[in-house]
């Protein structure tokens, strides 16, 4: 064969390989916007098989939503377990495989935004679309908006508290309806919980995967402290309330040894340790009861919640967060108002959707839990939820009285917060894992690194 | 030699000789060609023969080169171009050096590169060192020799992070409950915090790495082993060389050219450090003892929305890995 016949047959083979390997790789789009009315939106974390009765609500959901609006189709995409797992969201957000629909948590919004393959939504987003939108939480909305361009819905919120087991409270001669208010509290609490021995801990907390710096952060703002300067430039945790947070897990870790042997832990070890009974205490949100039962096989009934303790009395502020849709670029109209309305109907309508409490009371699923509470209180919304909540209840409202009548001011993540928290797991591990571990030169070390980011970033 | 150049030239041969290109060696095609007898049929079908034979063999090229492309080139050109540029609100632009400026001043930075150079140099003591001797030993067994060799090359049949997971739950439990420290306890021995103290982080991951990963160096040391020729050993015998005078003096020398090309892909699979700090410790361990460059490229890319830092250090990292790779070639064409 000649070298220009050669060169032919190559590239032949070559667009012809590529246009076969491109033509599998790229997702099917869907007829956006038909001419004859119909509108079809895909829409992702659908609930994953082993969640069954979740699966079969949310589908029920579909078919009597396509019944009140026949012109919209909504085809559900399972992505697993992935929902929980900020990689794979970053995986499938950069590589352009989100769906219409797209589940985030708020502090993902600048990624998304970044990431240009979402839309604004501003101008869509009105009472029509969403009839409680009015009712919203101011704070849930502004996580989702930049710049008063709203870009996503939130679906969920949820602020941090004390999570305690009620068995191991009574079998440590502890009030359970008298949980710690204080760090000082706590960390007598652990103690007594800890003797029950048997590889008991009594207080547990994160150190790795950057939820050691998610939880610091969480337990600074309960001192009154703040991660980062109000102008954004500035590390601003190396001070007295950041010695006192690292201080109390020190003193629990090493001068009690009532935190337990296992460290370096995250997410799901710290919840799989509670499901199994090994956890006296924690901090955390209401939602981590239900990761509790749903994902690591724990029960309600052991479960229990009170505000965040603060240093010398209630907290001065507790971490909040959550999670909403966000809508992928380029679609129609009637698309994101086709969306906008399924978002209405599954997550923002009392006795709707995820506040059927109706439906969820014989399920596995708890209903009586203090949050979300996606409604401004006072609203007619927030209302008719609370009513339906109480009449519904299948948990023990009263465990999570103390925590809900008590609230405390909501603070939101700093900027560049998982950079922040992953040099935070390095103070956070060192107190944990090292009985010699230097309190101050840690945090100094930290807030250098801190700088460092802020500066690099800014 | 043979497979490296013949892949990469296949154009040469083809215009000349009437080989499949793919398995022709430069050389050896023209001599041939001169031996043949001139061709009986005519020049037409002479011809399509030639452009059958040689689209057979393209066409089973393809499958490799399309893969190569798309998988490994079109990325990794990619993401030298990522490292330049910068994609914030959904625009993307040049930044030059930026990326690299930053990941340089990235806090862990010089950490992630003392960590993953100490993995890889304790690695090569250990991991590189261990699989030798016990291919030896395994090569002086008479009996049991398949037995033997499967129950070595099991750990590599298990997927790595099932065994990892065994050593973090089971073997590297800091209570006086895990394995080790069970055994250590039993011999009156100190007890170790294993992956939480870190002293110990970088060890515990070069003993579980080298468990897991050994059986693939032993096979390929043991087949090495058994290519030296007997008389050998039995001359060293004869002229009074012990154990360690025939392994030092027969052993090594005969397998000297196996030994430093699995050094070198030892260094460069070492340097890829990940799973092991991703499930052993969770990320970067205590006190940032675990932090490899690759945990590092993953942290940027997939938590800290900075997917072009993470390109600059791959870049980084392509380049020093690349180092290592041109020794590896130069010593395979030895081969």
């Amino acid at each position: 064969m000649s070298a220009p016949q050669y060169r032919k047959v190559a590239a032949f083979a070559l667009a012809a390989g590529l246009g076969l390997s491109l033509a599998a790789c790229s997702t099917k789009n869907d007829n956006k916007g038909a001419a004859d009315g119909r509108v079809t939106i895909t829409v992702d974390c659908q609930p994953v098989g082993a969640q069954a009765e979740l699966l079969r609500d949310w589908n029920a959901d579909v078919v009597a939503f396509q019944k009140l609006h026949p012109n919209i189709t909504i085809k559900s995409v399972s992505v697993g377990a992935q929902c929980d797992n900020p990689p794979d969201f970053t995986a499938r957000l950069q590589g352009g495989t989100v769906t219409d629909l797209f589940y985030g948590y708020m502090t993902d919004l600048q990624q998304v935004i970044d990431s240009g393959q979402a839309m604004e939504i501003t101008r869509y987003v009105n009472k029509d679309t969403i009839s409680t939108w009015d009712s919203i939480d101011a704070g849930a909305k502004a996580a989702f908006s930049d710049n008063g361009a709203v870009w996503g819905i939130p679906t969920k919120n949820y602020s941090m508290g004390l999570v305690y087991n009620k068995n191991l409270f009574q079998q440590a001669g502890l009030d359970v309806k008298n949980p710690p208010k204080t760090w000082a509290e706590v960390r007598a609490a652990a103690k007594k919980i800890s003797a029950l021995g048997n590889g008991i801990a009594g207080y547990s907390d994160y150190s790795a995967a950057n939820t050691g710096g998610w939880h610091f952060t969480a337990e600074l703002y309960a001192h009154g402290g703040q991660m980062v300067s109000t102008d954004g430039k500035k590390a601003d945790f190396n001070n007295d309330m950041g010695k006192q947070v690292l201080q109390n897990l020190k003193d629990m870790r090493y001068g009690d040894n009532s935190m337990g042997s296992k460290q370096l832990l995250q997410w799901p070890d710290l919840l799989t340790n509670a499901a199994a009974g090994k956890v006296g205490m924690f901090v955390g949100a209401p939602d981590t009861t239900t990761a509790i039962v749903t994902q690591f096989q724990g029960k309600y009934q052991d479960w229990a919640m009170g505000p965040m303790p603060g240093q010398d009395g209630p907290a001065k502020a507790t971490l909040g967060g959550g999670e909403g849709y966000f809508f992928k670029k380029g679609l129609t109209p009637d698309q994101v108002k086709a969306g906008l309305m399924w978002l209405a109907y599954e997550k923002l309508t009392p006795g709707k959707g995820q506040f059927d409490y109706v439906r969820a009371k014989p399920e596995n699923q708890p209903v009586g839990l203090p949050q979300p509470q996606l409604f401004t209180v006072g609203s007619e919304a927030q209302k008719q939820d609370l009513e339906l909540r109480k009449a519904n209840a299948n948990i023990n409202v009263d465990d999570f009285a103390l925590f809900e009548n008590n609230p405390v001011p909501i603070k939101f993540e700093p900027p560049q917060a998982q950079a922040i928290y992953a040099v935070l797991d390095g103070a956070m591990s060192a107190v944990l894992t090292d009985p010699k571990a230097d309190i101050g030169a840690q945090l100094k070390k930290a807030e250098d690194k801190v700088n460092q980011v802020l500066t690099s970033n800014g | 030699m043979m497979p490296v150049a013949g892949a990469g030239s296949p154009l040469a041969p083809a215009t000349q000789g009437d080989e499949m290109a793919i398995i022709t060696v430069p050389g050896t095609t023209g001599e041939r060609r001169r031996a043949q007898p001139p061709p009986v049929r005519g020049p037409r079908t002479a011809r399509g023969r030639k452009v059958r034979d040689s689209l057979t063999g393209y066409a089973f090229l393809a499958g490799a080169v399309v893969c190569f492309a798309v998988f490994a080139w079109y990325p990794m050109i990619r993401g030298v171009i990522m490292s330049f540029q910068r994609t914030r609100r959904g625009v993307t632009t040049w930044v030059g050096w930026d990326n690299y400026e930053r990941i340089v001043h990235d806090p862990s930075f010089w950490t992630a590169w003392k960590n993953t150079a100490y993995f890889t140099v304790l690695a090569l003591i250990f991991g590189y060192a261990v699989p030798f001797f016990v291919a030896i030993l395994l090569n002086e067994f008479r009996h049991a020799k398949g037995y033997l060799r499967a129950l070595v090359y099991l750990p590599v049949m298990l997927p790595p992070a099932s065994a990892l997971f065994l050593f973090k739950f089971y073997a590297y439990d800091p209570s006086d409950a895990g394995l080790f420290n069970a055994i250590l306890k039993a011999l009156h021995l100190p007890t170790s915090q294993w992956m939480q103290s870190p002293r110990m982080t970088m060890p515990a991951m070069v003993l579980a790495s080298t468990w897991m990963n050994m059986g693939g160096a032993v096979l390929i040391y043991l087949a090495a082993l058994q290519n030296i020729p007997g008389d050998l050993y039995e001359a060293a015998e004869l002229d009074g060389a012990g154990v360690w005078g025939r392994i030092r003096h027969v052993t090594v020398p005969q397998t000297k050219l196996i030994l430093s090309l699995m050094a070198m892909l030892q260094i460069v699979a070492t340097m890829q450090l990940f799973i092991e700090p991703l499930i052993l410790a969770n990320g970067a361990g205590s006190q940032d003892s675990a932090t490899s460059v690759a945990y590092l490229i993953y942290q940027h890319g997939f938590f800290q929305n900075d997917l072009n830092g993470a390109a600059a250090l791959g870049v980084i990292m392509l380049i020093v890995l690349g180092g290592f790779s041109a020794v590896y070639v130069r010593l395979n064409s030895k081969l």
